[in-house]
């Protein structure tokens, strides 16, 4: 197979705006006839919904939970990010993509980039006009602040609740559009598979989280908006309902996955407690702008932080960096916090964890500037741990918070299988091997209120949609196969829970796939994984019945397909004999320790195809030109 | 630590419910109240039983989707936390947590803990929002805010929908978090042009599916996680008399008295 990724031609600046003029338009009378199903309904596929429905697509909207409004999107803190140049600091739309194309460690499509970084003000102005509360200036206007991995000030915000407030501005406009009757939305419905007709997705089969009824819904296009995959981990900083299940049936469907191995650790969260733990709470990055992070210079130094005399701490990041200190992007670091804790220089109980200390900043600009900055963050971090973060330094150690790979999508973000369109964390497209603080939310609403809109016109104007009936065979086959999944859980009746598997899967993915990787501990994973695989379809004990609310159930089919995606994860990070971004194999390295690419070998994004069962995924490379932004050893020093 | 926790069961909306005690011997006061009902429903699935349905999705406060009452309180007995970062520490050895559903007529019970909430999104479906359709925007910086209209914008805006507000009114009225919505937009120059409507067409559909009215009793915002002020309530009437006052044609037509 080639990948055609239909990038249009000629200068990086005008190809978006060309490729719109020559996509083909549905004219406003037949929108209506064409009907539309989006599954999720968080910043993308909020957003789509909403701009869709605007237009006059009939759309159906999907989520697991009981409303639209508590998609994960929700729990992003710090901000988004926009080349408005509102400071005056040196901003554009080149700078933008430029560190975008960079902070990805030249994973990334240009052209994909660029049109975000293009479309990234329109999207602050669409949330200022649903009334998202920004933080201002007193004057008036809109506050900017900087944020990890960039050296400008282009991240809006509100408060610590930036994802709430653009999630509940998408929200509220497909709200708007379920009034007016152009979108139906459908909650507590989880979707399990794709239904593909003629080679083309036709709609999907979901089931109903309370009465566990199947339904089949057909449609002229499909667009998953589902998330990210970050929970296979079993502790993230994902929801717990965070699931892979939409795109993984996907990717069984024959729409190719790419670069799953792009999986991002976020530095600052709070340290594990206990084995009870059932997910991990994170940090604004933001607070980096103020916090600074060190360790004693002694290993297993064991006097409480305020005990250790100023010259005996180790501000390790900015002794490293120092150009960019404690701004450094994520993957440099979670790293870095990595290598200091297991060279022993960790803090607290577990010695997993590193110093965040507000004290220079509480000096600098007094506690009320530093209590409205970081107010809540703060307060949830003295809820959780019992500390006060005023007075002792946080303690913080990297977790696993976002999965740059996903679906393969095109420019037009439809991925391998016609019709099926992927936006949103849940596709591959614009973070390449890491991407940089505040920007999810950029391309998740960039998805959603910009691209989807124009691109899928462009397909249903250039294809016939014949009924599907009920009795097609594809719909039954996709019933068939769900319901006989479901049953087969429940009948096994074994001896251990389905979160015990999924706790053990996520310690094997998190020690072999997580910060640092080996060849060697790659494999030694992969077998690992099959085995307690096999032991799982054996062993596992879903309690209750299918026929009511059993999240036990839900838990169960979402942990099956973690199993096969964990799997997919460590033969793509074995595959890649590199390091970049988020994936560090620590046979690539530069002397000082510094992710070492191959750009040589290595410059593709890698796509895996789904081959039955019992064989090997196959893989497609789809090669990666860069014309604007020359790849180069990525330095933050 | 040991503790007892009685919990309400019951299978769906069809059947009985009753309280059924469980004894937890191995509480770690580090954990979240959510996560030593992981623990139980663990031990409870070995055992062949039920686990207890709760709603639960970020556990970090901000997606609304957990919360039922303990020891009579929303959320428990921490201010502004919700009950996926109320830690076991601040309850004692022997402790008896009594945890049922929100009770309220708008939000039917689905199964154990969990309530069906739509009546929330229809009262947002209503006019919880700004009429601006995707590309119509303005530059940004176009319209100024200062910043004190934003954060009481803000103030109000961070409401996360659980629901503790009904679950604690003796009326199980919605008029906080109907009201957060009306006062996030109201107050902001964008939401301004449609704000009598906006309260008409809400107060409207809040009484249609089944809410209390209030009689400021504040209970609501005692218990609210994220600490609306009850303002955000007389920001609503202000609303809704304008907007009863103006009888204008497009208007929807008022309904019964917000406060009785």
């Amino acid at each position: 197979m080639t990948l055609d990724a239909k990038i249009p031609s000629g200068p990086i600046e005008d190809a978006w705006a060309k490729h719109c003029f020559d996509m083909k338009l549905v004219n406003p009378a037949n929108k209506r006839k064409h009907s539309l199903i989006v599954v999720g309904s968080g910043l993308a596929g909020g957003s789509a919904a909403a701009s869709l429905g605007e237009l006059g697509y009939k759309v159906k909207c999907f989520c697991f939970q009981d409303s639209p409004r508590r998609a994960h999107s929700i729990a992003a803190q710090g901000g988004i990010n926009a080349a408005k140049n509102y400071p005056n600091d040196g901003e554009s739309v080149f700078r933008l993509f430029y560190d975008t194309v960079k902070g990805g460690d030249f994973r990334a499509r240009e052209g994909n980039v660029y049109r975000l970084a293009q479309i990234s003000g329109k999207i602050i102005d669409q949330c200022v006009a649903q009334g998202v509360p920004f933080a201002r200036e007193y004057g008036g206007s809109l506050a900017n602040r900087s944020f990890g991995g960039a050296q400008v000030s282009r991240t809006f915000y509100a408060r610590g609740q930036t994802g709430q407030q653009l999630l509940l501005g998408a929200y509220q406009a497909l709200e708007r559009q379920v009034h007016a009757g152009s979108v139906t939305m459908i909650p507590r419905h989880e979707m399990l598979d794709l239904i593909v007709v003629d080679g083309r997705a036709r709609g999907i089969v979901a089931r109903n989280l309370v009465t566990g009824e199947f339904s089949v819904h057909i449609a002229d296009a499909v667009i998953l908006a589902s998330g990210g995959y970050g929970n296979v981990y079993y502790l993230s900083t994902n929801a717990k309902g965070s699931n892979a299940t939409a795109i993984w049936r996907a990717y069984k469907r024959g729409a190719l996955f790419a670069n799953p191995c792009f999986t991002q650790i976020h530095p600052t969260c709070i340290p594990v407690s206990g084995d009870y733990q059932s997910k991990l709470t994170l940090m604004s990055e933001s607070l980096r702008n103020d916090g600074r992070i060190w360790v004693p210079k002694k290993k297993g130094d064991t006097r409480s932080p305020d005990q250790i005399p100023e010259d005996e701490r180790d501000y390790y990041l900015e002794r490293r960096y120092p150009s960019f200190g404690n701004l450094v992007p994520r993957d440099v670091a979670s790293r870095n916090a990595k290598a200091m804790c297991d060279e022993g220089y960790g803090v607290g109980k577990s010695g997993l964890g590193v110093y965040l200390d507000f004290s220079e900043a509480i000096q600098r600009l007094g506690e009320k500037t530093v209590r409205e900055r970081y107010g809540n963050l703060f307060d949830m971090y003295q809820r959780i741990t019992d500390e006060n973060p005023y007075k002792v330094p946080m303690r913080i150690y990297p977790a696993i918070h976002y999965t740059m790979g996903g679906l393969w999508v095109d420019y037009e973000l439809q991925s391998t299988i016609p019709g099926l369109f992927v936006l949103g964390e849940a596709n591959f497209s614009d973070h390449g091997a890491n991407r940089l603080g505040a920007s999810a939310l950029m391309q998740g609403l960039s998805d959603g209120y910009f691209v989807i809109p124009y691109t899928i016109g462009n397909y249903l104007a250039t294809n016939k949609f014949p009924k599907v009936e009920d009795s097609n065979p594809a719909v039954q086959e996709a019933v068939t196969a769900v319901k006989s999944k479901i049953d087969k859980l429940l009948s096994i009746k074994g001896n251990r829970t389905v979160d015990s598997f999924h706790r053990e899967l996520g310690k094997i993915t998190w020690d072999y796939c997580g910060m640092a990787r080996t060849a060697e501990g790659l494999q030694t994973a992969i077998a690992k994984i099959r085995a307690l695989r096999e032991d799982y379809w054996k062993n596992v004990t879903v309690a209750g019945s299918a026929d009511d609310l059993n999240e036990s159930l839900e838990k169960a089919g979402r942990v099956a397909d973690y199993f096969e995606l964990a799997e997919l994860m460590c033969i793509d990070a074995h595959e890649r004999n590199e390091s970049c971004g988020g994936h560090f194999r620590e046979e690539y390295q530069t002397p000082d320790g510094e992710a070492q690419r191959d750009d040589e070998h290595y410059s593709y994004v890698a796509a895996w195809g789904y081959a039955g069962p019992d064989s090997p995924p196959s893989l497609t490379k789809e090669p990666l030109e860069f014309e604007y932004v020359h790849p180069s050893q990525r330095s933050y020093k | 630590m040991k503790l007892t926790l009685k919990i309400w069961r019951q299978k769906n909306s069809n059947e009985k419910g009753a309280f059924v005690r469980y004894s937890m011997d191995d509480v770690d006061p580090e954990m979240s109240i959510l996560e030593c009902l992981d623990v139980l429903n663990e031990t409870l699935i070995l055992k062949g039983e039920a686990p207890v349905a709760f709603e639960h999705d970020c556990r970090e406060g901000i997606c609304g989707s957990c919360g039922f009452m303990i020891n009579g309180i929303a959320h428990g007995p921490e201010r502004a936390t919700t009950a996926c970062q109320l830690t076991m520490r601040h309850f004692k050895e022997g402790d008896e947590l009594t945890l049922e559903p929100w009770r309220a007529k708008a939000f039917p019970l689905i199964k154990d803990l969990v309530v069906n909430r739509r009546a929330f999104d229809h009262i947002i479906e209503a006019g919880g929002y700004v009429s601006v359709s995707t590309g119509q925007a303005p530059e940004g910086n176009n319209l100024p805010v200062g910043k004190e209209i934003a954060d009481e914008s803000m103030d109000a805006a961070a409401c996360i929908g659980c629901g503790a507000c009904v679950a604690a009114c003796p009326n199980a009225s919605a008029a906080l978090f109907t009201g957060a919505k009306i006062t996030h937009l109201g107050v902001l120059p964008q939401g301004e042009p449609e704000k009598e409507r906006r309260a008409l067409a809400m107060v409207a559909q809040m009484n249609a599916e089944g809410f209390g009215n209030c009689t400021s009793i504040g209970e609501c915002t005692g218990v609210c996680p994220k600490e609306i002020p009850l303002d955000v309530i007389a920001h609503m009437n202000c609303d809704y008399v304008l907007g009863t006052v103006r009888r204008r044609d497009d208007l929807p037509t008022p309904v019964t008295p917000v406060t009785a």
